[in-house]
C-alpha cells in the first residue's frame, strides 16, 4: 500500500484561505456575455476514478489544453488522493462569478480551490490549484462522518459556488436511503454548515441542482437513492419506475419547496440541469436518461409562464436497433441500444446545447436559440456500445465508452468530453471494458463540430469523469447581472 | 447657539464614504435596474436602501445618546472605540459578509437588507466621534455647543444629513454604472473597499481613544 505523500489536514483542523487581495479575481465576470470574452483555457482538471479500489485510489489529473503548448493534450499534473474507494465524480470551485452578486458582494475571494467529493465515500477534498495549477495540493479533507453528522446526507454530488456559500447536492441519507438534498459549505473555511432545505415538501430523490438567480429559484433533479445505484442499475427497479422522473422548483431565498414537475413515470432518471445563464431568463434544459416506453432518451425544457413552472419534451433521441450478440446482458433482451443521455451542457450565450449519448457513442449539438424548438446542427461519433467509433489520433483502435461528461469553454468554441459514467454502471453497459479517454472537439460558429485530431488523453490507471477548465467554463459559474 | 460646522462636514463625508461602497447599496440598485430593464428601477431602489441605512445609523445614535445618560462619558468613548476595533479586526481576519440571497425584493426587503449591511459593517458606529463632539474637544476645536445631546430635532437632522449624503453618492454611482460605464467595471476596478473600510474603522476607533472630554 503506497504511503500518502503529505499527510493532509483532517477536517478537525481549521483552515482559512488568504483574503488580502487588493483587486477582485479577474476570472469573475458580472455577466455570462462578458465571461465569453475570457482568454482561452490553458489547463483542464479531470476527476480520475480508480477502476479497482483494491489496487489504488482515485486522482485528480491536470491536462494541458493550450493548443500552442508543446505538451498540448498531455497529462501535466496528478494528485493522488490518499484514500480508497472515494469514487470522484463531479466537482466544483470554491468561488466564482456569484461573488459579484449585488446583495452579498465579496469579489476579493479567489477562484482557487477545487471542491472534490467522493460520491461513494462521502469524503470531500479541498484542493489548492495555486500557485502552480500543475501541482495540486490537498489543503483540507472533510471526512464522511462530519458530512453525515452535520447534514444527515451522504453521497455528495454536484458543487455550485453560490452567492453566500458553496452548495452541494447529496444523493441520499447515510444509510443509503432517502431523502437526498442539498447542504452548504462555508466558502471561507470550508466548514460544513448544514442542511439547506427548510421545507422539502414531497421531495425525496436528489441529483443535480442549479438556479435562476434573478428569480430566487432553484431547480433540482432526481436520480435514485444510493442503494439503487451503487451496485449498478437494478433492472427490476427501473422497470418499476423507481428511479427519479421529476423536477423540483424551490424558493432559493426561503429554502422552500414550491412545485413538482412530473415528466411521467416512464421517464426514468432526470439528471443534468442547465438553466439559462442569463439570470433574467426563465428556461432551462433537463436530460432524461431513458424512457421505459421505447428506450429513447430526451431533453426537456422547463420554463416559467403564467405564474407557474412547466416542462415539455423538446428533444427525443430514439434507441438504435442492434444485434443482441453485440449487447451487454442487461440490454440483450431489448435488441436495441438506448442513447442514454447522461450529460448536457449549455453555452454561455444560451444558444447551443451539447448532448451526450453515452451508449450510442454520440455527441450532439443543438441550436437552442429558440429554446422550445431545438435544431440538431451536428453530431460527433466516438465509442458507443455497438458503434465503437474510432478517434483520428488512434486510427483503427475501437473505443469503449461513449461521450459522457461534457465541458464547454467560456467562449463556446471548444468542447471537452470524457467517457466514464459511474464505476458499477460502466461495467454493466461496457462489460468488455469502458476504457478511459478524454477528447476535445472544435465547435464552429456555423454549428458544425470536428474532433481535434491531436487531442485524445487516455489512461490505463483511471477512468475519466468530470472536467473543469482552469479559470472557469460553461458549467462552473452563475451570474447575477443580465447579459 | 452657534453651531460649529465641522461635525456636519464629517457627517456628509461619512455618508458619502458609505454611499461609495458597492456593498452598501448602489450595486444592488444597478442590478435591480438591469433586471427590470428600467431606469426607474434604479431610482426606486435608492429610497428603501437609504431608509434602511438611515435606520441603522439612527439606532446607533439612539443607543449612544441613551447610554450617554447613564454612563460616564469616558467609558462611552472607550467602549465605542473598543467595539469599533473589534469590528475592524473581525473584518480583517474573517472577511465575512451577511449571508443574504435574493434578487426579488420589495420595499421592506431592501430596507431590511440595507439595515443589515450597514449594521454589520459598523456604519453607525463609525459616526460615534461626531456624535460625541458635543462633549469633547477634537483637534483643538472647542466642544460643539448644543451638538446633538438630547436634542431630538438636531439628532434627526444629523441622521438625515448623513443618509442624504449616502443616497446622493450611491445614486450617482448607480446611475453612472447603469447608464454609462456598465457592469464590466466590476471586473478590474473593484478595489478591496472592505480593507479600506476596516482601516477607516481603525481610524475612528483611534479618534475615540484620543478624544479628550471637555471637562
Amino acid at each position: 500500500m503506497p504511503k500518502q505523500p503529505n499527510p493532509p489536514r483532517s477536517s478537525r483542523q481549521g483552515f482559512r484561505q488568504p483574503q488580502f487581495r487588493w483587486k477582485g479575481d479577474p476570472s469573475f465576470y458580472p455577466t455570462a456575455r462578458l465571461a465569453m470574452t475570457a482568454p482561452p483555457e490553458r489547463q483542464a482538471f479531470v476527476a480520475a476514478l480508480s477502476p479497482d479500489p483494491a489496487i489504488h485510489g482515485d486522482a485528480v489529473l491536470v491536462v494541458d489544453v493550450d493548443s500552442e503548448s508543446a505538451s498540448y493534450g498531455a497529462i501535466i499534473g496528478r494528485l493522488d488522493l490518499p484514500n480508497r474507494d472515494d469514487e470522484v465524480h463531479h466537482f466544483g470551485w470554491n468561488a466564482c462569478s456569484t461573488a459579484l452578486c449585488p446583495y452579498a458582494p465579496h469579489p476579493h475571494l479567489e477562484r482557487r480551490f477545487l471542491i472534490v467529493p467522493g460520491l461513494r465515500s462521502s469524503r470531500i477534498y479541498i484542493i489548492d490549484t495555486k500557485p502552480d495549477p500543475r501541482k495540486l495540493k490537498i489543503v483540507k479533507i472533510i471526512e464522511p462522518e462530519e458530512v453525515f453528522a452535520r447534514t444527515g446526507y451522504s453521497r455528495p454530488h454536484t458543487i455550485h459556488c453560490g452567492p453566500e456559500g458553496i452548495y452541494v447536492s447529496a444523493l441520499g441519507a447515510p444509510d443509503g436511503g432517502g431523502p437526498g438534498g442539498i447542504f452548504l459549505l462555508d466558502h471561507f473555511n470550508f466548514n460544513v454548515l448544514g442542511r439547506w432545505e427548510v421545507d422539502r415538501g414531497p421531495q425525496q430523490l436528489a441529483y443535480d441542482f442549479w438556479w435562476h438567480l434573478g428569480h430566487d429559484v432553484m431547480i433540482t433533479s432526481e436520480w435514485g437513492t444510493p442503494n439503487r445505484i451503487e451496485n449498478g442499475v437494478i433492472p427490476e427497479d427501473l422497470l418499476a419506475s423507481e428511479y427519479g422522473h421529476q423536477l423540483h422548483v424551490w424558493n432559493l431565498r426561503k429554502r422552500k419547496h414550491e412545485q413538482t414537475i412530473d415528466f411521467g413515470k416512464e421517464q426514468q432518471m432526470v439528471l443534468e440541469l442547465r438553466p439559462s445563464h442569463d439570470p433574467t431568463r426563465t428556461f432551462g434544459f433537463a436530460g432524461v436518461v431513458i424512457s421505459l416506453k421505447d428506450l429513447s432518451s430526451s431533453v426537456w425544457l422547463w420554463k416559467h409562464s403564467d405564474g407557474k413552472w412547466e416542462a415539455q419534451k423538446v428533444i427525443e433521441i430514439p434507441a438504435e436497433p442492434a444485434d443482441p450478440d453485440q449487447l451487454p446482458p442487461l440490454l440483450k433482451g431489448f435488441k436495441a441500444v438506448p442513447p442514454l443521455v447522461t450529460d448536457i451542457n449549455l453555452s454561455l450565450d444560451d444558444k447551443w446545447l451539447f448532448v451526450s449519448c453515452w451508449a450510442t457513442g454520440e455527441l450532439r449539438r443543438y441550436d437552442v436559440s429558440q429554446p422550445d424548438n431545438p435544431k440538431l446542427s451536428s453530431v460527433i461519433q466516438l465509442g458507443g456500445i455497438v458503434r465503437q467509433a474510432t478517434h483520428p489520433k488512434q486510427k483503427g483502435q475501437l473505443l469503449g465508452g461513449g461521450p459522457q461528461m461534457i465541458e464547454l469553454s467560456r467562449d463556446g468554441k471548444r468542447v471537452y468530453f470524457t467517457n466514464s459514467l459511474y464505476r458499477s454502471w460502466d461495467d454493466q453497459f461496457y462489460p468488455n471494458g469502458v476504457g478511459a479517454w478524454f477528447a476535445r472537439a472544435n465547435a464552429n460558429e456555423d454549428g458544425t463540430m470536428e474532433l481535434d485530431p491531436r487531442f485524445l488523453v487516455t489512461s490505463s490507471e483511471h477512468r475519466l469523469h468530470q472536467v473543469h477548465l482552469n479559470g472557469g467554463d460553461a458549467s462552473s459559474d452563475s451570474f447575477c447581472y443580465p447579459s | 447657539m452657534a453651531l460649529s460646522t465641522w461635525p456636519w462636514f464629517a457627517l456628509i463625508l461619512l455618508g458619502a464614504w458609505h454611499g461609495l461602497n458597492p456593498g452598501m447599496g448602489w450595486l444592488f440598485s444597478v442590478a435591480l435596474g438591469l433586471q427590470q430593464k428600467s431606469r426607474a428601477g434604479v431610482l426606486q431602489s435608492l429610497i428603501p436602501i437609504a431608509f434602511g441605512h438611515g435606520l441603522a445609523i439612527g439606532l446607533v445614535v439612539l443607543a449612544i445618546l441613551g447610554a450617554d445618560r447613564v454612563l460616564p462619558f469616558r467609558f462611552l468613548q472607550w467602549a465605542a472605540g473598543a467595539l469599533l476595533l473589534a469590528i475592524a479586526f473581525w473584518k480583517l481576519w474573517r472577511g465575512r459578509h451577511p449571508g443574504w440571497v435574493g434578487m426579488r425584493v420589495g420595499f421592506w426587503d431592501l430596507t431590511g437588507w440595507s439595515w443589515l449591511m450597514a449594521s454589520a459593517h459598523g456604519a453607525g458606529l463609525m459616526r460615534v466621534p461626531v456624535l460625541l463632539a458635543g462633549k469633547a474637544t477634537f483637534c483643538g476645536a472647542a466642544p460643539v455647543e448644543g451638538w446633538i445631546s438630547f436634542n431630538p430635532l438636531l439628532t434627526g437632522i444629523a441622521v438625515l444629513v448623513h443618509t442624504g449624503s449616502h443616497m446622493v453618492v450611491s445614486g450617482v454611482m448607480a446611475w453612472t454604472v447603469y447608464n454609462g460605464v456598465g457592469v464590466a467595471i466590476l471586473r478590474n476596478n473593484w478595489i478591496n473597499l472592505d480593507l479600506i473600510w476596516a482601516c477607516s474603522l481603525f481610524v475612528v476607533a483611534f479618534t475615540l481613544f484620543v478624544m479628550p472630554p471637555s471637562s
